[in-house]
């Protein structure tokens, strides 16, 4: 009895890891194939790989992708660190009554659907455009701009801050540092664990970042790489080798942050609900 | 006098201190969230194409309850919400128990292999989806080869397989996010209730219903409710996948207002009516869901 519990609770599990990494080894196996041998079905890695990569290139503006993709999540993650950590140590450190109240307003923001401030938004930025050409419609701030700050980095880092030793911050006053400086010497140096998943959630969901783009961005010159995959996959003869390669590639940034932090990530998602 | 002038002034400026530390975090989400969330109320008693706007009171809620395409929208949601949800969170209930079992081996490995599909972004991991079920994909192939099937299913282009394809997405894409949660809580639940348990003569699925489900309710309340907000706002994985096709078949909610603003002419009041069908619903859910919670824990 106890021994076919064990056979089938591997047999569960190791279904259940197969089912989540298939589309990944086929992913990657048809991308090293040509595109009628990817419709065949075919599971063995070809000798297509370099040819599928120079499609891409010769067809699409991939490094011009990737740019805007890199610059608009590193810039997001930059920012979004430092706004949600000055709050989060903000609302912890000067803790009161009526700072509570405005957290908690705060918080509600994450019960909006995005798909109720899309039109507002989309109107903002029209209208930034005829005044501030350069950080209206079209451009990278207006893509980064709305999704910068969110209520659940902010609480993820005041809830950090409850760790963090409070003997630490008399200390820095006794040193006579500054609040700006006791925040940046001091608490900055110590949360580098507490920064590195809040980086990693951040560039994730910006690398990721899908209907706003679509809604802001317009020209092929700053389209994203997920705007790219998706406009490379609604055509009507697609060439599956080519469009697979562009997956592996717009993949591997999240994938390697995903590999090399993994426990941060992790701990990341975990303490934002403890 | 002069002291409690100083410390004033020392009050004064600590609480300036705090509130400038937040400051610009509050500007943001004022002006990104509060303000355009206004503005989209505002919009919905609008009516009118592009930026010419006129007033006209509940026209619009008016319009949407005679509307087949929303109404075709929210039921597409609904049964994705009803179907995928309380799908994907069994299942990662049921693997996260696995999992932490103290004599389990390749934890690591499985943990990992079920986490992965959190990597991917909602459009390329549609576009793979899109290719496996596509008639000629991979999925028909096997199952023709297995002899499972017949004739190959028609995954994308049929108005009920289609759903199903929907919903087999979102579970890949989803279940190891919400088994991370879980396995986290479980690490908590101390080992002694268990043994206690086990020595009284209850059964494993006895030990599951009795004890683990209710220690995990507070996260499973947390998981039913971010997912159900996410599966309310589904979009990405049905423009990429179906489009919404065959029809209406697989449209949601949240299409419909990209559509109604971006696709045909520009209705943003409308659109933001829409929009606030959304709000609404996921403000009645979360009470539902927390009123349920809330009666099993008294």
């Amino acid at each position: 009895m106890a021994k076919s519990k064990r056979f089938f609770m591997y047999l569960f599990l190791s279904i259940a890891a197969f089912v989540s990494i298939f589309p990944f080894l086929w992913m990657v196996v048809s991308s090293t194939n040509q595109s009628v041998d990817v419709t065949r079905g075919r599971l063995l890695p070809g000798t297509h790989l370099m040819e599928n990569l120079r499609k891409l290139l010769d067809t699409t503006d991939l490094q011009v992708s990737l740019m805007n993709s890199a610059k608009i999540s590193i810039t997001t993650t930059l920012l979004a660190l430092l706004i949600a950590s000055l709050a989060g140590y903000g609302f912890e450190v000067f803790r009161s009554r009526s700072k509570d109240i405005v957290f908690n307003i705060l918080l509600l923001s994450m019960m909006i659907p995005f798909a109720a401030l899309m039109i507002p938004l989309y109107r903002m930025f029209g209208q930034i455009s005829n005044v501030f050409p350069w950080m209206g419609i079209d451009t990278m701030t207006s893509v980064i701009l709305p999704t910068v700050t969110t209520a659940f980095l902010i609480f993820f880092f005041r809830q950090s801050t409850k760790m963090f030793p409070k003997e630490l911050l008399e200390a820095g006053r006794m040193d006579g540092l500054s609040e700006l400086g006791i925040f940046l010497r001091i608490y900055l140096p110590t949360m580098k664990t507490t920064y590195a998943a809040g980086a990693i959630i951040t560039f994730m969901s910006s690398w990721n970042n899908y209907l706003w783009p679509l809604i802001v961005l317009q020209t092929p010159q700053t389209k994203t790489m997920p705007l790219l995959i998706s406009t490379l996959g609604s055509g009507y003869a697609p060439d599956y080798g080519m469009i697979m390669i562009a997956i592996v590639i717009g993949t591997i940034p999240t994938a390697l942050v995903f590999f090399v932090m993994q426990k941060h990530f992790v701990a990341g998602m975990i303490g934002s609900v403890k | 006098m002069h002291q409690t002038n100083s410390k004033l002034r020392f009050r004064t400026k600590s609480v300036l201190t705090g509130w400038s530390f937040v400051l610009l975090a509050v500007i943001l989400i004022f002006v990104f969230y509060f303000y355009p969330m206004l503005q989209a109320l505002i919009l919905s008693f609008q009516t009118g194409t592009g930026s010419n706007l006129t007033f006209t009171g509940f026209d619009n809620y008016s319009r949407l309850l005679s509307d087949k395409t929303f109404i075709v929208s929210v039921k597409n949601t609904f049964i994705y919400l009803l179907v995928q949800v309380p799908l994907m969170i069994i299942l990662a209930l049921f693997i996260s128990v696995l999992l932490n079992d103290s004599k389990l081996r390749f934890k690591g490995f499985f943990r990992t292999a079920i986490f992965l599909p959190c990597v991917t972004s909602l459009v390329a991991y549609s576009v793979v989806f899109k290719y496996l079920f596509s008639g000629n994909g991979l999925v028909n192939t096997m199952l023709l080869k297995l002899h499972l099937v017949s004739a190959p299913i028609e995954w994308i282009t049929d108005p009920f397989w289609a759903k199903i394809t929907i919903i087999i997405a979102i579970t890949w894409r989803w279940t190891g996010y919400n088994m991370i949660f879980y396995l986290s809580a479980l690490q908590n639940i101390d080992h002694s209730i268990y043994e206690a348990a086990k020595i009284d003569g209850a059964s494993s699925t006895r030990q599951f219903f009795g004890i683990t489900v209710p220690l995990l309710k507070p996260i499973i309340l947390f998981t039913s409710i971010t997912s159900t907000i996410g599966t309310l706002q589904l979009f990405d994985e049905v423009m990429n996948i179906t489009k919404g096709g065959p029809g209406n078949a697989t449209q949601t909610i949240s299409q419909y207002i990209y559509n109604l603003s971006f696709k045909y002419a520009a209705d943003f009041g409308y659109a933001a009516t829409v929009s606030y069908s959304i709000v609404i619903m996921i403000a009645l859910l979360s009470v539902i869901q927390f009123k349920v919670a809330g009666d099993k824990n008294g």
